[in-house]
Formats: structure tokens, sequence, C-alpha cells
């Protein structure tokens, strides 16, 4: 649904791109620095009951491109899709009398729910590692924050690893090089995986352009991905009427109890 | 096929769910218990949450239960003033068992004590039904008739005051056994998401020597109404009723439930135990082979 086309953000900004360039050309000496847009094709995302996950895809547009470093392939475009962030418990087994049992914790208060990756090239060949710590830049590199922050850095050092480990097991934090594609010099596509079990609430894509190794611009835009209809309503009447659920959902018990009794009946 | 589960907040293939559902069904059927023992571990091992798996389990035993209670109904084979009575005790050990889940979730060892719970009983129950059924396999093997219980047999028991009478199970016995009983499987159901059937009609039978034509019917039409306090009080606190995954549950129960029904009348009543004994020790098994094993992670997330 999200692949139909470019829209017509990311059309105009393109077209854009392309006038621009005479321009340049006639006046080397004031460049204006590059920038990078992105434009979703929609900004919300509904999950539907068949939802079993989905690619997302996003086009974006550099401005003031220099057509020789583009021609050149040294323009590196990073996107981020980062979920909404909550607090998260992690806890750590360790064998007590044979059984392994939850012993130790670590509350952080600010963890993004899913963080996917695209990038234009292995992420090493972009830039070097300082800039991604700097720019906060890949799933290794995102600030967590300890609930506790006066806890022993060693341990909460173990537990940020951990937590990284397991979202990235879960499928909640990916990455995918070469999920950023150049249509042309300035034109690109990014396609980013939300996984099935995708946090609904706001998401925010983030864009990143590199020239030779060299952070230039960041660009973002927001997403919303929200339950359908359906889906909306059950769970708000879970969370805002838990008893009045909890009696239809026994009504509905007992119908189903009742109606499978007179189908299915063999005595 | 997917299905996106709005409580559990993920999609699951809905002909897994549905054939869960039936599997459970046909063997509940066939063993007359509600078989909330087997969806919650088998729900756990899909990855849904403990907490929905729990809270969604206890919502399909209703189903399983009315449907089963309803043949009973029929037959005529129900105490209706024993199961009251059981009843006032479940729904006191359900509020309870509520309240130390809640407190377990807040603390992270929730996962721990349902296993722990799902190991001890099941592997209890499993391994004595084996070994009676075991017995009389062996007995009838022998051509020897199994032993008839002694009627007006008493122990401990009888001997308790506030002495009550129930004419359908031919009883006059203290109702703090009965309410005591009742509390006691309320607890365990609400913190194991199952209607507790099996351990219930052992209780009913060799606790209370009710009747066993009566003790099924019994215990199904109590379940019907601690599995459906179970739903509501976790629904009520902890909003982990997930109805859709119930739903598709109770529809694949059902349906197996009557076929089970029909296959479990073609084979003896001690080689069913057997049977039962065996699924049952498998299923507490397979629970203390992941708490005694090292697990794949030693970390695990939960949100707050």
């Amino acid at each position: 649904m999200m692949r139909l086309a470019a829209n017509r953000l990311s059309l105009a900004l393109l077209i854009s791109a392309w006038c621009m360039a005479p321009t340049l050309a006639q006046a080397p000496t004031d460049v204006t620095p590059e920038s990078i847009q992105i434009g979703l094709s929609t900004d919300r995302v509904t999950i539907t009951s068949d939802f079993s996950g989905a690619d997302l895809t996003i086009f974006g547009a550099l401005d003031n491109a220099d057509p020789m470093v583009a021609r050149q392939g040294r323009y590196d475009v990073i996107v981020v899709l980062e979920g909404p962030a909550r607090p998260v418990v992690v806890r750590k087994k360790t064998r007590v009398l044979g059984m392994w049992i939850n012993t130790e914790s670590e509350t952080f208060v600010n963890v993004p729910m899913s963080y996917s990756v695209a990038t234009s090239r292995a992420r090493q060949d972009i830039t070097n590692p300082a800039n991604y710590k700097q720019l906060a830049l890949g799933a290794e590199n995102i600030t967590v924050t300890p609930f506790d922050r006066n806890g022993d850095p060693v341990t909460i050092e173990e537990f940020t690893t951990a937590l990284r480990e397991r979202k990235k097991a879960s499928g909640l934090f990916s990455e995918r090089i070469g999920g950023v594609q150049f249509l042309s010099q300035s034109l690109f596509r990014a396609t980013l995986h939300l996984a099935p079990n995708v946090p609904v609430g706001t998401h925010r894509a983030r864009a990143f352009l590199f020239k030779n190794g060299v952070f230039i611009k960041e660009n973002s835009a927001q997403l919303a991905i929200l339950k359908a209809g359906f889906e909306q309503r059950v769970h708000r009447a879970a969370q805002n009427h838990g008893f009045l659920y909890g009696v239809v959902a026994v009504l509905l018990a007992f119908v189903t109890g009742w109606l499978g009794r007179l189908i299915f009946r063999k005595d | 096929m997917g299905i996106y589960l709005p409580i559990a907040e993920m999609s699951v293939n809905m002909v897994v769910i549905l054939a869960m559902g039936a599997a459970v069904g046909f063997l509940s059927g066939m063993f007359g218990v509600g078989g909330g023992f087997l969806i919650t571990p088998l729900l756990i091992f899909y990855n849904i949450p403990p907490a929905i798996a729990v809270a969604t389990g206890a919502n399909q035993v209703v189903a399983s239960s009315v449907s089963g209670a309803l043949a009973h109904l029929k037959k005529g084979t129900i105490d209706f003033k024993l199961g009251t009575v059981l009843l006032i005790g479940g729904i006191a050990g359900s509020t309870l068992g509520a309240w130390v889940f809640a407190l377990l979730r807040s603390v992270g060892q929730l996962d721990l004590f349902v296993s722990l719970v799902y190991v001890a009983l099941l592997g209890t129950v499993g391994g004595l039904m084996l070994v009676e059924s075991v017995r009389a396999l062996q007995r009838a093997r022998r051509g020897v008739n199994p032993i008839a219980r002694q009627t007006g047999q008493h122990n401990w028991i009888h001997r308790l005051p506030f002495k009550m009478r129930f004419r359908a199970s031919k009883m006059f016995v203290s109702v703090i056994p009965v309410v005591g009983i009742g509390a006691v499987i309320g607890f365990l159901a609400s913190i194991m998401g199952v209607g507790g059937g099996f351990i219930m009609i052992p209780a009913l039978i060799y606790l209370l020597k009710v009747p066993t034509n009566v003790v099924v019917g019994t215990s199904l039409y109590q379940i019907i109404f601690t599995a459906a306090y179970t739903t509501i009080v976790h629904s009520t606190a902890n909003q982990t009723v997930d109805i859709v995954l119930a739903f598709l549950l109770m529809v694949g129960g059902v349906a197996g439930a009557q076929y089970g029904a029909r296959a479990g009348q073609k084979l003896r009543g001690e080689q069913l135990r057997a049977l039962l004994a065996l699924l049952v020790l498998a299923v507490a098994l397979r629970l203390a082979f992941d708490l005694f094993v090292r697990p794949s992670s030693v970390y695990s997330l939960t949100g707050l």
C-alpha cells in the first residue's frame, strides 16, 4: 500500500532539484549547502486484522546536490524509522537452586520500541564509528537512559547491551544495507521493514545525508502507526471499560459454548 | 493466514490458533476436563505473553465448560447445591489469585511462579494418575475385578463442623472442606488460567467421596462461573484478555470437544486415564525443561 507511487511532495522535490542544478553550475563560487528532504506517501499506516508485517517505502531527494559528487556516488543516505519511546525493564536470569530465575533488573525510561535502519551502503563504508556515535545513529548508539542514574556503570552497560541484543532478536531493531537506493542523482527511495509486532504510536522517520563521509544534513517526518477500526475499538474498550469488556468476553464464551454444542453435538 | 491480536499487539497465524483450540478441545472432550492446563502453556510456547495467555485461557475455559456442562444438564448429573458452595470458595480464591498475579507481574516473577505451579501440580496429578491407571490396567489383565469403593467410609474431613446435606450427591458433610477446595482451585485457576478440572475431579472423588457420576458435571458447572469470574477480574485489573485470540480458541475448542467426547467413548476408563496422565506429565516435563535448562538468552524485556 505504501509502495504505490512516489508522492506529490517528493516528485515536486525532484523537479526542484533538477531546476536548481543549472543555477549551481552558473555560480560555482557561491555554493548553497546540500540538504535532504523526505516525504511519506501517507502519514498513517493502519494495522488491519490481516497485518503480518509490511515494507514501508520512503521517497526523498537531495537539494543542491553537486552533480559531480553525485555522479561519483559519494553521497550517502541513511534513513531511520524510530518507534515511540516507552519505559522498558530488562531482567536477567541466573541459576538459583538449579532453576533459571529472574534475579536482576534494570529499568530504562526512554527506549524506542522499534528502530529500523536502511542505508545506501554498508555502514562502515559511509562514515566512521565516531560520527555515528555523535549522531546517536544506529541501534548500538541510540541513547537509553537508566531510571536509576546512579547505578553501577558496568551493570548499566551490560543491561544496555542486552536490551539492544534482545530488540534485534525480536526483529524490532533491524538494519537493511542497500535499503536506500538512488533512483537518479538526487532522488532516492528507502525501504524499511515494519515487523509484525511493530508498536503502535507516532514513529519518526529521519534521513541523514553524508558527503564523502562527512555528515551534512538531517531531516525528519512523522508517521502514525494505528490499529484499524475494529482492533482499535477492542483495544480501547479493554483499556477504558475493563469490567464491561470482561463481561462481553464471558457472554461471547457462553454463546460460543452453547452454539458449539448445538452444531457439533455427537451424543 | 495472519490475524492481528488487538490486546497481545502481535500478528499470529489464524490456522495455528484454530488447530490448537481444536486439538485441546478434542483431548478435553475425550478426557472430560476443561483443557485450560494445555491451552495456557501452548499459548506461551507460541510466544503469547504469559499474562495474556493466562487471562485468555480462562476465557476459553468458560466456553468449553458451558459446552460440556450442557451435556450433563440434560443427563441430570449436576449437583447444583454442591457446585454453588464450591463456587463461593472459588470466587474468594480467584480474587486473591488475581491480586497475587498482579503483584508477581510487577516484581517480574510471574513466569517463574506460573511455571512452578504448573510443574508441581501437573507432575503430581499426572504421576498419581499414571500409577493408579497402570495398576488398574494390570489388574484388568490379570482378570481381577477392580475393588469397589466402600460407601460410608469416613475420614477426618467428615468430623468437621457446619455440616450440610447435598441431596444429589447423597452426602452430609461439613462446608469447610467444600469451600476450601473451591478456594484453592479458584486461586490456582486465576494464576494458571485453568478451570482446575484436573484437580477438582480427584479432590471431589478422593477427599469428599462424591459419587463419580455427578463429579464431572458439578465440576464443570462450578468451573464455568469461576473461570468467568477470573476472566472479568483479569480484564478489569490487568486488561489482559484478548477477545480475538479467545474467540478463535473457543471455536476450535467447542468443535474439537464434541468429536473428542465420541472418541473417548471407544476407549476404556483406565486406558483413558493412563493416556491423560501421560499427556499431563509431558506438559509438566516440557515446562520443567524450560525452568532447569539454560535459556537461549538469560535476558528478557518487559514493558513497565
